[in-house]
């Protein structure tokens, strides 16, 4: 069974087509990529599929719910969380704040309750400061927990995105570009971190420019071009097939 | 009578067109409500009165009305140009990369001082100024058309025609329209973007100055605070055509004038004493069921 | 030789500047003026500079006066100590300014909530005290409520209104949601001012009574001073609990960025609903303790002007600090007292501030460096 089930998803921009008729399938528990040129739909792909974006037409099912009218608070709340490109940190929370921001939906007691300080939102309080704790851990970056999340280096920046997204205790990731701007022995860190996330169960939804670091981590790779599917399949498919090679290839020539 | 509502609602209109050229020229530039913009009018027509006062004392009005008139409309377009100029240098430009609610409080700032620094210069009580003209001009269909109103029609919409072309075919004017559709792309592209804000704020407030006059005239009076209420209105004439489209706010402007003084006459003659309130209404409401306006876009922000 | 030329720009740039703000000046106080104040700005301008100079090697913070603060709460039981003899050694005068200070630092902590915590430009916020002063004020003088019962029923209509201005505004985006609210204040006022039969319009209501406690009139002033602290010990508490807690974070990523916070799963109209409903009860709030204060209100105390002081107190204290909007609010109300002789200027001067604040020190004396209101 699917955990996600995309069917002809398209989203125009006025006579912009930035993506068309997309359709593909996802399994729990692996790491899916979208690879394709600057331009071809990938971000666009993802505001559709977490509710920033009302798709022109087509479906989205997850955990055989149907999503794609529904608001991103909500999409988050049945499991789906993402990173976003351009960093959006909430920068003048500190690092643990931000991480317990997205905590918000585990916590129960409410504006009274935390009026008084009742014990129950003293515990409440407790276990998510200790959860967003452990998911700073999972991603290395609990040395910053009490600093202002704007002042962290770059990429202490994404990996806190990631806890944070982590920490809304969805199943389905998407994490676009999270390489971006990384040296290469950073970009390895975060890599083996990924990989790391499957194995806690996590389903991610990867969109990736380095070619080398997507044939390593990918169990199945989409290559969007112009908003279209081009190209689906395992790592080894995929380099291989012309499609593709010309995608890539015929666009570095110009 | 209609047609009597008619012409006073033409004239009105043209006045909030011209100033709600000012706002939609510098949203659509800098995405900034000018809230001090209502103030540059009100400098203007202060200034009008001050300088005809003036050309009266010496004498000039008695031998040449013209002169005087075009004397005090070129010496309040470039005084106000000038406030215009300095405060977007002083208020906003330091201001550009902060966060956009930053300079609409600095223009908050702006309008405040420059309403009291008004009042303190020239006193809070209402400075009348004895018109010229009187009522001269002629009947029409058993309507009443003072010259006056005939000129302030006129005046604006060459000088609307005339912003329209310069906005499309001068150097300037495209430089402009490029900077308001994208600012790094403009900037990329050598176009000097200081420049371009610079003359916007000139000629919004030369626009606004050539209001300020023309009311000034056709009233024979201004205290200070009528920056504050015609700024509301001309604002709302630019979101009712759609803020950042010129002809909008021409055609914003042409039917606030009319609405309010058809409105006025016909529907709304019980609840006179909320005038004042009904550019709000009219605001909310379009802010609220359309606020891209007639003429303007919608736009999805890119995330 | 480019030393020379320097120095010719620095002795000529001063008065070109003092010529420049003289030509603007001219047409409104007359040539004799003008040239006077070219006179004056041609010294002031390099004696200001100066003066700049000297201020900026005195170091300031670079960011924030927040580490000047005790963070530590018993510091507070400490302040409580001279507050609470206050009546006994100070003066009548003395006492009814801090009582207005006490009764807007109630009204700019509410704000507070919505512009500072949320990051939702409100300029019509005295809408929200007016309605709350009226309400008790009506409903003391024609029900004959007294004020334990209508203060209650009061605020609860005031967050009422909040609620229904939020409803259809918040959609808006940052600048457009500032006007509505600024137009939802005028029209508040106009009313008030207009609808004769119910607010007895211009003239106001009087006859307002105070607040009892078993057959004791809390209208002594020392007295009333104690009530107003009460309350305002109690908003500061309140509203600090409820900034550490859930409500409060969604509140700060809301203003921080909304997209990533409703990527969070965070139902982000909710939020700015709560916002606006929890800033308009306690601006009710103040609007009840000044009704009772003043016996006598009319529309004059809920002009614009009134909505640009909250704010100020709020962006000069520091965009969601406390402690900094208390003291924001706190110097707004005793700087006009200190300067009662130059009264004229007070618009001036708060105009030239809101735009020095803004360009030198836009958040405030307390707020962090990054907190911005709108995206
Ligand atoms: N809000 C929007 N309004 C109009 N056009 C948009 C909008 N968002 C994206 N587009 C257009 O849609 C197309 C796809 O953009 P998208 O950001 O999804 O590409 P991408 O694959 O993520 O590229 P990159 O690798 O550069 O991130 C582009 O042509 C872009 O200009
Ligand atoms: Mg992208």
């Amino acid at each position: 069974m699917s955990l996600l089930e995309v069917k002809a998803l398209s989203k125009h921009f006025g006579g912009i087509r930035a993506i068309e008729e997309i359709t593909f399938n996802t399994r729990s528990g692996i790491i899916l990529s979208i690879i394709g040129p600057n331009g071809a739909g990938k971000t666009t792909l993802f505001n559709c599929l977490t509710g920033f974006l009302r798709p022109t037409k087509g479906s989205v099912v997850f955990s055989e719910k149907e999503i794609s009218y529904l608001s991103a608070d909500k999409i988050n709340l049945l499991g789906i969380s993402r990173t976003f490109q351009n960093i959006r940190l909430f920068k003048e929370m500190t690092v643990i704040e931000n991480v317990m921001v997205a905590q918000h939906s585990k916590i129960r007691s409410g504006f009274l309750s935390a009026v008084i300080r009742s014990s129950n939102f003293k515990e409440e309080e407790r276990i998510a400061k200790e959860r967003s704790f452990e998911y700073l851990e999972l991603l290395g970056i609990e040395a910053y927990a009490e600093k202002i999340s704007g002042s962290l280096p770059y990429g202490a920046q994404r990996k806190l995105e990631i806890a944070r997204a982590l920490a809304t205790e969805a199943t389905l990731i998407l994490l676009d570009e999270p390489t971006a701007g990384m040296n290469p022995q950073e970009t390895d860190e975060m890599m083996a971190r990924i990989k790391n996330l499957r194995e806690l169960g996590k389903t991610i939804i990867l969109i990736e420019h380095d070619m080398k670091v997507v044939m390593g981590i990918s169990d199945r790779i989409i290559v969007l071009d112009h908003g279209v599917k081009i190209a689906e399949g395992v790592p080894y498919d995929i380099k291989n097939n012309p499609m593709v090679i010309e995608a890539y290839l015929g666009r570095e020539t110009h | 009578m209609f047609l009597q509502q008619l012409i006073n609602g033409l004239t009105l209109g043209s006045v909030y067109a011209l100033i709600a050229l000012g706002y939609t020229m510098v949203y659509g530039i800098l995405e900034l409500i000018n809230f001090a913009h209502g103030e540059i009018y009100m400098l203007g027509a202060y200034l009008g009165i001050i300088l005809l006062g003036f050309f009266t004392a010496i004498g000039l009005t008695s031998q040449s009305l013209s002169l005087s008139i075009i004397l005090t409309l070129i010496l309040t377009i470039i005084f106000c140009s000038s406030y215009g100029f300095t405060i977007e240098k002083i208020a906003y430009k330091p201001l550009r990369r902060s966060p956009r609610l930053s300079p609409l409080i600095s223009a908050i700032g702006v309008s405040i001082f420059l309403q009291n620094y008004v009042m303190l210069t020239q006193g809070a009580t209402d400075k009348v100024f004895s018109s010229i003209f009187g009522n001269a001009g002629f009947d029409f269909l058993s309507t009443r058309i003072t010259y006056l109103q005939l000129a302030i029609i006129l005046v604006s919409a060459v000088i609307m025609l005339l912003l329209h072309a310069f906005i499309l075919k001068t150097k300037t004017g495209k430089a402009m329209r490029a900077v308001a559709q994208d600012k790094t792309m403009a900037s990329l592209l050598g176009i000097n973007i200081d420049t371009v804000i610079s003359a916007t704020f000139i000629i919004g407030s030369g626009l606004a100055a050539i209001a300020g006059v023309m009311v000034a005239m056709y009233y024979g009076l201004v205290n200070y605070y009528i920056g504050y209420t015609a700024g509301i209105k001309a604002f709302t004439a630019a979101v009712l055509g759609g803020i950042g489209s010129v002809p909008g706010a021409m055609l914003g402007g042409v039917i606030l004038g009319l609405a309010e003084s058809l409105g006025a006459s016909y529907i709304l003659r019980e609840y006179i004493e909320y005038k004042d309130a009904f550019a709000f209404i009219i605001l909310i409401t379009i802010l609220l069921a359309k606020p891209e306006g007639l003429l303007g876009k919608t736009s999805e922000e890119k995330i | 030789m480019p030393e020379k030329t320097w120095n010719h720009k620095k002795y000529l740039m001063p008065v070109i500047i003092a010529l420049w703000f003289s030509f603007l000046f001219l047409p409104f106080k007359g040539i004799k003026a003008a040239i006077l104040l070219f006179v004056i700005l041609t010294f002031a301008i390099p004696l200001l500079k100066y003066a700049l100079n000297l201020i900026k090697k005195i170091h300031l913070p670079a960011d924030t006066f927040r580490g000047y603060v005790p963070s530590d709460k018993r510091y507070f039981f400490l302040l409580l100590v001279p507050l609470m003899t206050a009546p006994f050694f100070a003066e009548d005068y003395i006492i009814d300014v801090v009582i207005n200070s006490g009764i807007y630092i109630i009204l700019a902590l509410g704000l507070n909530i919505v512009v500072g915590f949320a990051g939702l430009l409100n300029l019509g916020f005295v809408a929200f005290y007016a309605i709350g002063a009226y309400s008790y004020a009506l409903i003391n003088t024609k029900l004959g409520l007294g004020f334990w019962s209508a203060m209650p029923v009061s605020v609860l209509l005031t967050m009422l209104s909040g609620f229904l201005l939020a409803v259809p505004a918040l959609r808006l985006r940052g600048d457009y949601l500032a006007l509505v609210t600024l137009g939802f204040g005028e029209i508040v006022r106009l009313v008030l001012n207009n609808w004769d039969s119910f607010t007895k319009g211009p003239n106001g209501i009087s006859g307002i009574m105070p607040p009892y406690i078993f057959n004791i009139s809390l209208g002594k002033l020392s007295y009333y001073y104690y009530l107003v602290l009460i309350f305002v010990v109690i908003s500061v508490f309140v509203i600090r609990r409820v900034h550490d807690s859930k409500t409060g974070r969604a509140w700060i990523s809301l203003r921080e960025d909304e997209i990533a916070s409703s990527a969070m799963g965070i139902n982000t109209t909710l939020y700015k609903l709560y916002s606006f409903a929890f800033g308009s009860f306690w601006a009710g709030l103040a609007g009840c303790l000044f009704a009772a204060k003043m016996r006598f209100i009319s529309p004059e105390s809920f002009s614009f002007m009134e909505s640009v002081l909250i704010l100020c107190m709020v962006i000069l204290g520091g965009l969601g600090s406390i402690a900094g909007v208390v003291i924001g609010a706190v110097i707004l109300v005793f700087l006009p007292e200190a300067l009662r002789g130059v009264e004229t200027y007070r618009m001036l001067a708060m105009g030239c501030g809101m735009v020095l604040l803004m360009v030198f020190r836009p958040q405030g004396l307390f707020g962090g460096k990054n907190v911005s209101i709108g995206s």
